[in-house]
């Protein structure tokens, strides 16, 4: 079987990795000087897909027919709809306050702020994930992209500002990471069952976990078992801190989250989790969890130390992968620098396939294993901060 | 008619606008930034975002002076006028 291909979004363009001569070679492949927050490939297609945001003009979807020769805007980009709006906060200072600030709830005008994640259904949908919070399909192959407005006007974000007011009261809350620099919330997570593809699960940050299995049409909380350590109710339904959630493609069931709050694992397709952590062993904080395709108990993280940092732990860098669905951790740490690495790995850094793991960091190392993650090789120390990587 | 400059930036999305004068008919800046995108389908979402707004790090000129109207484009433009549509100098 002929190696695969890495693809790798990076803020300064899309890099190509491949085996050639023996050696895992990085090569730019598109998008020089923009930033990419992710490229995957549409199986049944073969077509490449980037989300793109350009620092002046804007997210914008970019495909390649040609395995990443050439690239295009795709002539359906995602936007919001006329009308759709969304609940924010406006942060104000107030000499009267205890803190020195208050804030408005105020409704916003939604525009694309940053396009984050896209999957593929089974069934030829393309879903992609974006903030301010909004998710969108297409299921003409890209032809037309369409927000999807039962998860928009959920109740738990305060109803349907499409056509009045709302609730008023949104229980979503937001992530530094849109580029547009709102605290705004980020939908990063689109899991698509491989079974029955109106099956979706979502992951937003900031609110937790969010399930449809029809098709969209409704959604319902699957937060049941988390715990958090920033709000004052550690079980509420909402406001839970997912920064990825992966299932396993093979066995569906088992549903892996690397949580603000720690590790979490479901073996009953997040009806329910289970805390996984091991602070112990470094097993806790991160932002990536990469499951195995067939083996649903085995998962991969790159966890850094706690959310006062949001670096490697002590300046040593580890995987650290579990074959028991959590129940105990193991460091993977052959071939990776144990010393004087501050490296932090982005939620959708991590990747396997077949045995083959790779993550990068923001600091522009890229590694790779070819026995699952025993031992590892660097690709490069010199490529842009990384975003994603995708075996493709 | 009124001429519209860009930044050479845009040239990379859009060469066909390069090494050309360009003219539009135009009695405002959002009626500028239309015609452009019928020259070149597309740039008005690279200019501005879904709902019309000038993009945050997007800067349009009328001679000397920059717009006023960020939100809805709607600054008057006489025919012997020149728009100039600049990225700012934000970026890393």
């Amino acid at each position: 079987m002929s190696n695969p291909t890495l693809w790798v979004a990076t803020r300064k363009g899309s890099f190509k990795v491949e085996k050639r001569g023996g050696r895992w070679q990085a090569q730019l492949a598109g998008h020089a000087g923009t930033g990419v927050n992710y490229v995957a490939r549409e199986p049944k297609s073969g077509r490449l897909w980037a989300l793109l945001g350009h620092g002046h003009w804007g997210a914008k979807l970019s495909v390649s027919d040609d395995g990443g020769a050439t690239w295009r805007d795709n002539a359906a980009q995602v936007m919001f709809p006329e009308g759709a709006r969304y609940l924010g906060q406006n942060m104000f200072e107030d000499a009267t306050s205890d803190f020195g600030v208050r804030w408005d709830v105020v409704t916003r005008k939604a525009s694309v702020q940053k396009l984050w994640v896209i999957a593929f259904g089974g069934d030829g949908a393309i879903w992609i994930g974006t903030i301010p919070g909004g998710l969108f399909v297409s299921r003409d192959g890209g032809a037309s992209f369409e927000l999807n407005r039962p998860l928009w006007n959920h109740e738990s974000r305060g109803g349907d500002l499409f056509n009045g007011d709302g609730t008023g009261e949104t229980k979503w809350f937001g992530t530094p990471a849109s580029e547009g620099g709102e605290f705004a919330p980020g939908i990063h997570s689109i899991c698509v069952d491989p079974r029955d593809p109106r099956r979706v699960l979502i992951a937003v940050s900031t609110a937790g976990v969010i399930e449809t299995t029809d098709g969209g049409a409704s959604w319902r909380s699957r937060n049941k078992g988390m715990s958090m350590d920033h709000t004052p109710d550690a079980e509420a339904e909402w406001g839970h801190d997912s920064h990825l959630i992966e299932l396993c493609a093979g066995a569906p069931e088992h549903v892996w989250q690397q949580n603000h709050s720690g590790v979490f694992y479901s073996d009953n397709g997040a009806a329910s989790w289970r805390k996984v952590s091991a602070p112990t062993q470094g097993v806790h904080f991160g932002f990536p969890v990469s499951c195995d395709a067939r083996n649903g108990k085995r998962a991969w993280l790159v966890p850094g130390r706690g959310d006062n940092q949001r670096m490697a732990i002590d300046g040593g860098l580890f995987v650290a992968r579990s074959d028991d669905g959590g129940q105990s951790w193991r460091k993977q740490t052959k071939g990776l620098p144990q010393e004087g690495a501050y490296d932090i790995v982005l939620r959708h850094a991590l990747d396997n396939r077949d045995g083959l793991v790779a993550f990068g960091s923001t600091t522009g190392n890229l590694y790779l294993s070819e026995d699952s993650g025993e031992s590892w090789s660097s690709v490069s120390h010199n490529l842009p901060p990384i975003y994603a990587v995708r075996f493709a | 008619m009124v001429q519209v400059r860009l930044t050479r930036h845009l040239f990379a999305f859009f060469p066909q606008l390069e090494n050309r004068e360009l003219h539009v008919e135009a009695s405002d800046v959002a009626g500028a930034v239309r015609a452009l995108d019928e020259l070149a389908p597309g740039i008005a979402f690279y200019v501005c975002d879904e709902r019309g707004r000038l993009r945050p790090h997007v800067n349009v000129f009328i001679g000397n002076n920059p717009v006023r109207d960020r939100r809805q484009l709607s600054d008057a433009v006489q025919a012997d006028q020149t728009i100039s549509i600049l990225q700012a100098l934000s970026g890393g």
